[in-house]
């Protein structure tokens, strides 16, 4: 084991980066996507219904199969990765997103609309904030998901630790097998616990004080 | 000012919630809308900030139609107080008070000025202004409600049932606090209510609603005393219609000279006063009668060793009632707060009489022996 890590420190670095990478710009493009639609959906029942619907079908589909069906319209490499990705992202924001501002008190937006809010202003200084706390679960449980998966990319070229896992695979190697999947683990752990600081950061104060 | 002509909210199936409400309120008038759940009391006063919008008629505020009104605007220029209280569990109280000023776009200092000066319209010390709602009671959060339908000058403050969910104290004294702020300020409050105690306390004039139709829109005195119809009979009780006999006193007339003491005397002096007066409280003023506190012969004795100073040693919460309360009112309050006594001051806040628990005794003495045997 500290063999595997003394010989292949520069790659052990160069892989991890990838990793990350490949990671947070799937997770980036997740967030981006779905909390904007999961505001617009906690507005549209029925609409909501049938989307969530569909990226609850798209969560079931086996990761390997996916970034396979990538090849032939993408080929191969870190985009067709990221798309996947991206793709599994979507559901667990989506759903926080839509159950959080589904979950705000009906009281405190007819509140707001009793004063003189418009719909933007009711979702961006009442619901927005006090859904945070579980848009913020669901941002992080992708997080360890995507960071997991993302090993899986490895298979259709992107790179990352997934390659560890791999080759150690191919050669028998376990070393390389158990070390690929403990940085995973890391990778996965302490990218958890930043964002549960993000997370307590972004909770307003108001909702976190328990008398 | 406010005028409601023909209004009807018919919803699909053609159940009618409101069906032709006609009336007028004017400016600074505490009017009530009360009746059974199911009479379109709360759709007929939510049509006025267009949180639902009538089906016919009419509503103008001085002149302007308000359906022709921008809602957004209308609703910031409304204040309006809901039963759950409904502050921002995310937003500290300043922030709260605040509210419709931000929608506003005021400038911070002014905000601040703001909600400084209304935190002590209710009783509430200014560092109160930086905790979140949770930290405080039910009442001082509803008290919050209020301040905040205050905060950008609204001439018109809607209530629906703003203090439903409270204990019968806590409502109590919301209710004296919320008339005297609408008195002071000179608001015009509407009220949604189904507690006919709290109508007659407030409201200028009580609009009585059954199945979405108005039944009779009068003073609480002439509703009391001349009821249009067996509902309305019905409605407010029989036991309010007797009682209603007896209170036409105010509590001028049956109040006693309180024993008082200025604030510069020392305790030993309040107790002499209280031996020669054979009272166990003194009531404490200020050099021009106003009133302060109040002192008891056991607060003096705790006391006595530490202090000679009366400031130090009196309790400044003192219950009182204004001259020309209606005694029934005084007497309630002293029955709903367990109070030994209560105070009567005048527009100056000074000290000018004092109602006992005797004067209960006259009361209920009056409801069954009549008045004139009193009279000696």
């Amino acid at each position: 084991m500290i063999e595997f890590l003394t010989e292949n420190s520069g790659a052990i670095i160069q892989k991890t980066f990838e990793h990350f990478y490949i990671s947070i710009i799937a997770l980036l493009l997740g967030i981006i996507v779905a909390v904007p639609l999961g505001i617009i959906l906690s507005k549209t029942e029925k609409v909501a219904k049938v989307v969530l619907g569909i990226t609850s079908i798209l969560q079931t589909l086996p990761s390997l199969a996916i970034l396979a069906m990538m090849i032939p319209f993408i080929g191969v490499g870190k985009v067709p990765a990221i798309i996947a990705l991206f793709i599994y992202t979507l559901l667990p924001i989506l759903n926080n997103t839509y159950i959080g501002m589904r979950s705000v008190n009906k009281d405190l937006v007819a509140a707001g609309i009793s004063m003189g809010m418009t719909t933007i202003q009711t979702i961006r200084l009442v619901e927005l904030p006090i859904a945070i706390p579980v848009i913020m679960a669901g941002i992080r449980l992708s997080a360890v998901y995507v960071i997991s998966w993302a090993t899986l990319a490895s298979y259709i070229g992107a790179g990352g630790l997934g390659d560890f896992i791999f080759n150690g695979l191919n050669l028998y190697q376990p070393d390389f097998i158990i070390g690929g999947a403990v940085l995973v683990t890391l990778l996965a752990l302490i990218s958890d616990f930043i964002l549960s600081k993000v997370e307590k950061w972004a909770t307003p104060k108001g909702l976190r004080i328990v008398r | 000012m406010l005028k409601i002509e023909h209004l009807t909210k018919k919803y699909r199936g053609g159940k009618k919630a409101v069906n032709d409400l006609n009336l007028e309120i004017k400016e600074g008038e505490f009017i009530a809308f009360i009746g059974t759940s199911g009479s379109g009391k709360t759709t007929a006063l939510r049509m006025i900030n267009r949180m639902i919008e009538p089906s016919s008629g009419t509503i103008t505020l001085n002149g302007k139609d308000l359906s022709k009104m921008n809602p957004v605007t209308l609703r910031r220029s409304i204040g309006y107080v809901i039963q759950q209280i409904g502050l921002m569990p995310h937003m500290t109280i300043r922030e709260n008070i605040t509210l419709v000023p931000k929608l506003l776009k005021w400038s911070k200092d002014k905000k601040d000025e703001t909600a400084e000066k209304l935190i002590g319209l209710v009783n509430l010390p200014e560092n109160y202004l930086d905790l979140y709602p949770v930290q405080l009671s039910g009442g001082q959060q509803q008290r919050i409600g209020v301040l905040r339908a205050l905060a950008a000058n609204q001439d018109i403050i809607l209530m629906d049932e703003p203090f439903g969910a409270l204990d019968p104290i806590t409502r109590d004294t919301l209710q004296d606090l919320m008339k005297d702020l609408q008195q002071r300020l000179g608001k015009t409050v509407i009220f949604v209510t189904h507690d006919m105690d709290e109508a007659i306390k407030l409201a200028d004039r009580i609009c009585i609603m059954h199945n979405g139709e108005m039944v009779q829109f009068d003073t609480p005195d002439e509703i009391l005393t001349h009821p249009a119809n067996d509902f309305v009979k019905e409605f407010i009780g029989s036991h309010r219609l007797i009682q209603e006999k007896p209170s036409a006193k105010i509590v001028d007339d049956v109040m006693i000279k309180p024993v008082s003491i200025t604030l510069e005397k020392s305790l030993d002096e309040a107790i002499k006063l209280m031996v020669s007066k054979r009272v166990d409280t003194l009531f404490v003023t200020d050099g021009h009668g106003r009133l302060l506190g109040y002192l008891n012969v056991e607060m003096i004795t705790s006391a006595r060793h530490t202090t000679q100073s009366i400031a130090d040693t009196m309790n400044r919460e003192v219950e009182f009632v204004k001259t020309g309360t209606k005694l029934q009112d005084s007497v309630r309050r002293i029955l709903i707060r367990n109070l030994k006594n209560i105070t009567v001051i005048d527009e100056e806040k000074r000290l000018i009489g004092l109602i006992t628990r005797a004067n209960i005794v006259d009361m209920v003495y009056d409801t069954i022996w009549g008045e004139e045997n009193t009279e000696q």
